[in-house]
């Protein structure tokens, strides 16, 4: 709960600061309240307490969600001074960051579905306006309007969705609704509906198939800085919200959406990776790998089984680390040669080894190839969803990684080109984040034990 | 001790890729001193003794994944085999310019630990990963070495290779999920699971089209004789003297024992299509005019040989696909060195373009020839011990598949003397009227080589005592899991 208020305040605080002059101060203040929220979230381990009236359940998997949350929020910021280009309202864009943060804490830890509601509104609108951050260029104002209108949509059915089931268990809280759905037979048409409306409610967040359209054009047209913040940060809280409500609530009532979920999950993962395929722009390949990814994590909610939790915060770990690593090798990229296309890759080696080292390594784990986190991730995932008979699910899997093998290693043939090419400087804070995402991806590559009993 | 061989190769890389210019001679005093340390576990190896220098601790304990290792008499001569050509390959690359040199060696070293990984695992995902961590090498080399259409190429063979071991992945976490209690990835008890029939059929295609690709059997073979001829020379004698043997492993270690009833009811079909790829890829062969083509198919017809005498279960046959396993390795590196010197002398692999290069070149030509009619297994040849007891094992499954077989050694002296005609005889022009005499240190490395031909052809014993309790022990295994199956049907 500490870790809530301590996120508030920072995020207040950011608001006033024009106010009271102490800009300069703020991203410190930043990293260290973060740092502090991480160290009281190690506190409440193993407690399972329930907060604000059973609200919010504070469990392991919460708190792990959490604690990569803001991990990942911490590498952002060692980022964005770099990169957020807006200088006037550079703080207010931090703020914005930091509310967001709280929404998606709110959405891993919820115990009540209004908190859900409300965390993912908290986390969307702070999106919405990051998103048209970059207020000259048409193209962020376009991802901004087509989020918003898109999320607000999804947002309605998410809210209705949850009050069919409240008028099918009168009550909000996950546990009376465990215990309602836990005698149901599968039948009552309002909480049918009100579960597959829920469903695909989330789904349009994670943008899965078909509900992904939005996510191309919001990634391309969002400033890239905000771009790696939504395909990680907003991606794990969504998956984590997703699966805590199949896991908890849901589970015996698999017949009535699996049939739906593994064809969703089948058409994402293709659609995401054959379209990736054909892609010359790299923020717009990773959007569509973003998909893909999307598709694969799905297996883990599929397979309903205990490793679900566990193989899919070992995947978001994998995923946001990797795609952290993407993104900002795509920020140099752009800064030096001012555009985000795979062929500005075409011959980069030669002059920064460095920078292909980290490249490859990105991609080799986005890919899913051993001996990198990447791997081991999809592996869980894998077992996970065999473990519960989806062995057909699992080879249209392995088929899509297959496709995806072939534009991730684009960008590292591109690398290797015998072509003229210019040297890309790099500052402490871009190797400090390439350095760290490169060490994670290999240690979890070679001792996934490290993540993977956690929950 | 096995976990220092396995794990000396990526000591060596380190050193290797911080050397620089000097990285070839680094890496050739490692590979040499990794041999030594081979030759001194086979110096200690029981023949009779089953699996030895054994280790096995866990890696990931929740998972049921632990690091087991050890070696019976199969994968101690795939591991000798490894250790013995790779010292030779860095060796014979001396003789031409290689860019980056210390990246190029590295690789060559990270790649014989990934090898000498796949054959001493024997935990599931442990050789599985391993398995992997060869490709990654192999394709940087191929790519970053390679001729002018590497790109391509490179990526064909690799999503090709990975299709194969993502099916195999699967297969093994299914076999895992079969295991009793807490799941293990142990060998042991993929050994002894019981499964029906049906099941098996399902492992065995997913085993089988993996190791299908790496060996290859037609119809998979399509990425690699393109692959070969682009690759730089190193690169291709890896894949086609070692790597390609992983293959045959796989199906020796993992795929009989597991599915012996899947090969009952699948083996004819395995065989056919290893007897077809023999015939189509010496024809193919005949009408070759690049010579590094041409040994690229041949090497595609020695390996069905090789997968058709594995898969008729007998002892013959096993036995032979191990020896020959050895002898194809040694004589295909041999063949693609002659084809390396060749092309550095004249900057050509044409053979309408060659000839006449005994005549200024003799002792060149007579090693070639010596090699040549090694892989054509001419007695008192490695080749001719090794292809007579794999004909001898197909001939007791099937003899009139064993005689369509028996044709690839007509069709082998065809296409190799005609190659050696049309390069060392008849008239010199003016590409080979100046072909230079072998040097020292390409002599270093044909003569062992050569040694090797005549010692497994003329002892062959030494080889197959090794392996035989193995694979008699292997056999055991094989017959006693069918007839488990056979009582649960």
């Amino acid at each position: 709960m500490k870790t809530l208020v301590i996120l508030c305040s920072i995020g207040l605080l950011g608001l006033f600061s024009e106010i009271f002059n102490f800009k300069k101060y703020f991203i410190g203040i930043v990293f260290l309240g973060l740092a502090a929220s991480i160290f009281f979230l190690i506190g409440d381990w193993n407690m399972n307490q329930p907060y604000f009236n059973n609200m919010i359940l504070l469990d392991n998997y919460a708190l792990s969600f959490t604690a990569l949350l803001i991990a990942l929020t911490i590498v952002w910021f060692i980022l964005a001074p770099t990169y957020v280009e807006d200088n006037s309202h550079k703080i207010d864009i931090y703020s914005l960051i930091i509310f967001s943060l709280i929404g998606g804490m709110m959405m891993v830890s919820y115990s009540n579905l209004i908190m859900l509601f409300l965390g993912l509104e908290i986390l969307s609108i702070s999106m919405y306006i990051l998103a048209g951050s970059k207020k000259d260029s048409l193209a962020s104002n376009e991802a901004a309007l087509k989020y918003f209108l898109m999320g607000a949509f999804a947002t309605c059915f998410l809210l209705f969705g949850i009050a069919l089931i409240y008028g099918h268990t009168k009550s909000f809280d996950m546990a009376t609704i465990a215990n309602a759905v836990s005698g149901s037979t599968g039948t009552e048409p309002m909480l049918v509906a009100g579960v597959l409306i829920v469903m695909f409610a989330m789904l349009f967040k994670v943008s899965a198939a078909p509900f992904h359209f939005w996510a191309p054009d919001v990634y391309q047209g969002s400033p890239t800085i905000v771009t790696a913040y939504m395909s990680t940060v907003v991606k794990t809280a969504a998956f984590a919200a997703l699966l805590r409500m199949f896991i908890t609530l849901f589970g015996n009532l698999e017949e009535v959406w699996s049939a739906s979920l593994w064809i969703i999950a089948a058409a994402t993962i293709l659609i995401g990776n054959i379209t990736a395929v054909f892609q010359t722009n790299m923020k717009r390949m990773l959007a569509y790998s973003s998909i893909s990814h999307a598709g694969y994590m799905l297996l883990a909610v599929l397979a309903m089984n205990q490793s679900s939790a566990g193989s899919l915060l070992f995947y978001t770990i994998a995923y946001s680390v990797s795609s952290i690593g993407s993104f900002t090798i795509l920020l140099l990229v752009n800064k030096t040669l001012g555009n985000d296309s795979i062929d500005s890759f075409n011959g980069l080696a030669r002059k920064n080894p460095l920078l292909a080292v980290f490249t490859v390594i990105a991609m080799l784990s986005l890919a899913g190839i051993p001996p990198t986190a990447g791997f081991f991730a999809k592996y869980y995932i894998f077992s996970a969803a065999i473990q519960n008979q989806l062995t057909g699910l699992v080879i249209i899997a392995v088929c899509g990684s297959l496709i995806g093998v072939f534009y991730y290693f684009k960008i590292i043939i591109a690398l290797f080109k015998d072509t003229e090419t210019v040297l890309i400087p790099m500052n402490g804070r871009e190797k400090t984040v390439l350095i760290s995402t490169s060490i994670i991806a290999l240690v979890l590559g070679i001792l996934p034990g490290l993540i993977a009993g956690l929950i | 001790m096995l976990t220092l061989l396995i794990f000396f190769p990526l000591l060596a890389a380190i050193v290797a890729a911080f050397s620089g210019k000097s990285a070839g001679k680094i890496a050739l005093v490692f590979g040499i001193a990794e041999f030594a340390i081979s030759i001194w576990m086979l110096l200690s190896f029981n023949p009779n003794g089953g699996m030895q220098f054994g280790q096995d601790f866990w890696w990931i304990k929740n998972l049921g994944i632990s690091y087991k290792v050890g070696l019976d008499g199969i994968s101690l001569l795939m591991v000798l085999l490894t250790t013995f050509l790779v010292p030779l390959i860095i060796l014979s690359s001396f003789g031409r310019e290689y860019k980056n040199p210390a990246l190029f060696y590295s690789l060559i070293l990270i790649m014989q630990f990934a090898l000498v990984g796949v054959f001493s695992a024997l935990d599931g995902f442990l050789f599985y990963v391993f398995w992997e961590l060869a490709l990654i090498p192999i394709y940087l080399i191929c790519l970053l070495w390679g001729g002018k259409n590497s790109l391509r190429i490179t990526l064909k063979f690799f999503i090709y290779t990975l299709t194969g071991s993502l099916l195999m992945l699967v297969a093994l976490i299914w076999l895992w999920q079969q295991t009793p209690g807490t799941h293990t990835f142990d060998i042991a008890a993929f050994y002894n699971l019981q499964l029906t029939a049906s099941q098996q059929g399902f492992v065995f295609w997913a085993f089988f089209l993996a190791f299908a690709i790496k060996m290859p059997v037609f119809p998979f073979h399509t990425w690699q004789p393109d692959t070969y001829v682009d690759s730089p020379t190193p690169g291709t004698m890896l894949l086609s003297g070692i790597m390609l043997k992983m293959g045959v492993y796989g199906v020796i270690r993992w795929l009989l024992p597991i599915a012996p009833a899947g090969i009952e009811e699948w083996g004819f079909t395995a065989i056919v299509l290893s007897v077809i790829g023999i015939i189509y890829a010496s024809c193919i062969a005949i009408v070759q005019k690049d010579f590094k083509r041409l040994i690229a198919y041949s090497s595609i017809a020695h390996v069905g040989l090789i997968s058709a005498g594995v898969f008729s279960l007998t002892f013959q046959g096993i036995q032979g696909g191990v020896l020959q396993m050895i002898s194809h390795g040694i004589n295909v590196v041999g063949l693609f060195f002659i084809a390396e010197l060749i092309s550095r002398r004249t900057h050509t692999n044409e053979m309408n373009e060659l000839g006449g290069i005994r005549i200024h070149a003799p002792q060149f030509a007579t090693y070639f020839i010596i090699i040549l009619l090694a892989s054509i297994a001419l007695p008192l040849t490695n080749g001719f011990v090794g292809e007579f007891l794999l004909l001898n094992g197909v001939f007791q499954y099937n003899s009139t598949l064993a005689a369509i077989a028996g044709l690839s050694i007509i069709l082998a002296a065809v296409y190799s003397l005609r190659a050696f005609q049309k390069i060392s005889l008849g008239e010199a022009n003016n590409r080979t009227i100046k072909f230079p005499e072998l040097t020292l240190q390409e002599k270093c490395v044909l003569v062992p080589l050569i040694i090797m031909i005549f010692w497994i052809g003329i002892f062959p014993d030494t080889l197959l005592s090794i392996a035989g309790p193995s694979v008699e022990a292997l056999q055991h295994s094989i017959t006693r899991s069918a007839d488990m199956t056979m009582i649960k049907n």
